[in-house]
């Protein structure tokens, strides 16, 4: 597809989606979206010559002719398999439509709000005006310009000041098999006041067979003062689906604010992580985990903004990868002017399992404050023969043994997560991922000893 | 039958002959010593008998119960009742002492076709265990050997010993390092296995060691050879006069 028919097929999305879209008729809404599609007319889809996408190509994407992902009906069944247990509320969402037949909203405590945004852009717009679409940039990243374009569905969170959840609150993403190439744009508005407490999770899956699906999500998360919120991103889409999530942060005096990611899924995927601590003292953990096996391609974006005194963060990525998966992790961190006695910390550490698998990690550092603590290291490594050979040495087998020093490695992410719920439903994931890349990995070994063998015999 | 029978073992390294044809019979019930200068080769001989892959054997065969000892992996060989305790015991963080201990017991359980065993009858024997070794069980709560002294790591080899309760036990330089109490808890623990269908080889480099668990057998392991065999005075000759007198008779019967 030329850029010319490209942009003539999103056009043609564009102007269908504004027909019927949620707040079609309030002028702030139609002039958010209409900028933004103009603006993402203007910078196109990203390329390898970018530094921002140095390490990952996503012509798979800006080739694709998609169309809007249809309506479906899912049973209660296929959700209820998903479910994150002891969740608080969840809220479902089928090819980025709300589904409220199978999402559970009630039993939540006084002060806090779940909604459909849809529903909220007709109900109560006058609510979402103060944050929707302030925070993203459009200017920096396309695809929170297109995501921007088509702003219709997706959830919005509030909880009042003072209010404390104690479960998480879910966002399950659901996707089903379509006869062509299908795309949605998920959009978050989660709203946490002064002091208060609480821990949601987006969790995009796919059901059914493998067809070509993209999500651009984009999630605003707003902490105000000396709020505590955690936020998980997990990614176990099928592995011909495109992922493209932007969560950007904005964290008031004091918050404190918890960023895990867990990368399982996907075929093309990148998370972008973009905190911006604009008030003094604030607290971010920025926390990941990616495991990737065939061709899969993970990219981590990390942009920490330091805007204000006396604030830290805390960056940790762990990455697994298998086959040829690549994975990427960018970390970059910029400490403004104003930003005096930061304390900013990175590390990322990384396991390849084959020859074949890659992986890129660049630190970024920008530093414009002259009384900072700035540190960063990386670590690339194979699983520890010795470790493996004094598991085995008891009796546990060598597939077993593996498993259990992945297991290890990824529990290093896992251990920084608070909530139990989230905690328990991850280790569930990942332990599942880590049989299915041993199985896809297996057949290949297989392979390889038989070609030894033809060329021994 | 005897339980291990080592004929002719020559073991590469990297390329480098590191053993060069080792006989040895060993008969359950029996302890045998095997001392010899650093380097020699001792720690090779166990791992190959623990089947680590990196030791490359050229020659000869090994034999346990009568089975091909060489054709195993580490975990069948342990699953057969080979132990090795390290010299240098490996720290694992993220995985816990006692779910290790657990899910060891259990895999060789399973290999027997015994069934496996719940927390709930583990605990008590694995209590027993610890009261054995006199180890303090919050050590338990830690990561397999994370932060452990020399000493504590020794100890939990011989308490990974004592749960898995093995045919023919290896013991690599468990006393190193050791006090004189460790030495005495260590070797009680040992001592506590021994059992006319249990064999044991413990490769030291100290008498004081055989004080506490007196081998029937020693053995002489110089330059990947066994230049000299005898009984428990072996090893205080070699304490009087060191392992000199064994490498000139070496050199003597080569030239
Ligand atoms: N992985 C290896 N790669 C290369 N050489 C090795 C390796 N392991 C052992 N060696 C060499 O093999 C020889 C025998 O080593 P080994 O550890 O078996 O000796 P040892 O008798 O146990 O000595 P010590 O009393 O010091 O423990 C040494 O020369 C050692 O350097
Ligand atoms: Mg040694």
């Amino acid at each position: 597809m030329t850029a010319v028919a490209q942009l003539e097929s999103w056009l043609e999305n564009f102007t269908e989606a504004e027909r019927s879209a949620p707040g079609r008729a309030l002028p702030w809404l139609k002039k958010l979206r209409e900028d933004a599609f103009a603006r993402f007319c203007e910078a196109g889809f990203p390329t390898t010559k970018d530094e921002d996408w140095r390490f990952t190509n996503v012509s798979a994407i800006a080739r694709t002719q998609f169309r809007s992902a249809r309506p479906a009906k899912l049973a209660k069944s296929e959700a209820a398999a998903r479910r994150v247990e002891g969740a608080a509320a969840q809220i479902v969402l089928v090819n980025g439509r709300h589904a409220p037949e199978l999402s559970s909203l009630k039993n939540l405590p006084k002060g806090v709000t779940v909604a459909s945004l849809a529903e909220l852009i007709d109900r109560d717009p006058a609510t979402l005006e103060k944050h929707l679409g302030r925070y993203a940039s459009q200017e920096r990243d396309a695809f929170v310009a297109l995501n921007t374009a088509f702003l219709a569905e997706g959830a919005y969170i509030h909880v009042a000041r003072g209010v404390v959840v104690d479960a998480p609150i879910v966002l399950l993403y659901l996707t089903t098999e379509e006869d062509a190439p299908t795309v949605t744009h998920p959009r978050n508005l989660i709203v946490a006041e002064d002091e208060s407490q609480v821990a949601v999770i987006e969790d995009y899956v796919s059901i059914g067979g493998e067809s070509v699906a993209f999500s651009n999500a984009v999630t605003e998360l707003v902490a105000g003062e000396n709020a505590h919120v955690q936020h998980y991103l997990i990614e176990r889409e099928h592995l011909k689906a495109f992922n493209v999530s932007t969560l950007r942060i904005e964290q008031g005096r004091s918050a404190n604010v918890a960023s895990h990611s867990v990368l399982l899924g996907g075929g093309l995927v990148r998370n972008n992580v973009h905190p911006v601590l604009a008030g003094e003292g604030g607290e971010c953990l920025i926390n990941g985990l990616f495991l990737g096996t065939g061709r899969q391609h993970l990219d981590n974006y990390m942009h920490v903004e330091h805007a204000a005194p006396h604030c830290g963060s805390r960056q940790f990525y762990n990455g697994i990868l298998d086959g040829q998966a690549h994975g990427v992790f960018h970390g970059r961190i910029v400490v403004h002017k104003a930003a005096q006695k930061t304390d900013a910390k990175q590390t990322n550490r990384n396991l390849l399992l084959s020859d074949d698998a890659q992986i890129d990690t660049k630190p970024q550092l920008e530093i414009y404050a002259d009384d900072v603590k700035c540190t960063h290291g990386a670590t690339i490594g194979q699983i520890e023969e010795n470790a493996l050979f004094y598991l085995q040495s008891r009796g546990i087998s060598e597939s077993e043994a593996r498993k259990l020093l992945l297991m290890a490695f990824a529990e290093e992410c896992v251990d920084r997560m608070h909530s139990t719920a989230a905690r328990e439903h991850v280790v569930r994931l990942i332990r599942g991922h880590l049989l299915f890349m041993e199985s896809v990995s297996a057949p290949a070994k297989g392979e390889l000893e038989e070609r030894v063998m033809e060329e021994v015999g | 039958m005897s339980l291990l029978e080592i004929k002719n073992l020559h073991v590469k390294v990297d390329g480098n002959e590191i053993l060069k044809g080792i006989d040895l019979t060993v008969n359950a019930g029996e302890v045998h010593s095997i001392m010899g200068p650093n380097g020699s080769g001792k720690s090779t001989l166990a791992q190959v008998l623990a089947r680590r892959d990196a030791y490359n054997v050229t020659e000869g065969s090994v034999t346990l119960d009568g089975k091909d000892l060489l054709a195993m992996k580490p975990e069948e060989a342990a699953c057969e009742g080979v132990f090795l305790a390290f010299q240098y015991p490996v720290e694992i963080p993220g995985i816990g002492n006692t779910y290790f201990l657990r899910s060891a017991l259990n895999a060789q359980r399973k290999h027997r076709g015994l069934d496996e065993m719940d927390a709930m009858d583990f605990l008590p024997m694995f209590r027993e265990k610890l009261a054995l070794l006199e180890m303090d069980d919050k050590l338990m709560n830690r990561s397999l050997n994370e932060g452990f002294s020399g000493g504590e790591k020794k100890r939990n080899e011989i308490l990974q010993m004592a749960v898995l309760e093995p045919k023919l036990a290896i013991l690599d330089e468990t006393d190193s390092g050791l006090d004189i109490d460790a030495l005495r808890i260590v070797a009680n623990g040992v001592n506590s296995l021994r059992s006319p269908e249990r064999a044991m080889v413990v490769v030291t480099h100290y008498q004081r060691l055989l004080d506490y668990i007196v081998p029937d057998f020693v053995h002489v392991l110089v330059d990947g050879r066994i230049v000299r065999s005898g009984g428990k005075e072996l090893a205080l000759e070699l304490e009087e006069k060191g392992y000199g007198w064994t490498e000139k008779e070496l050199a003597g019967a080569r030239g």
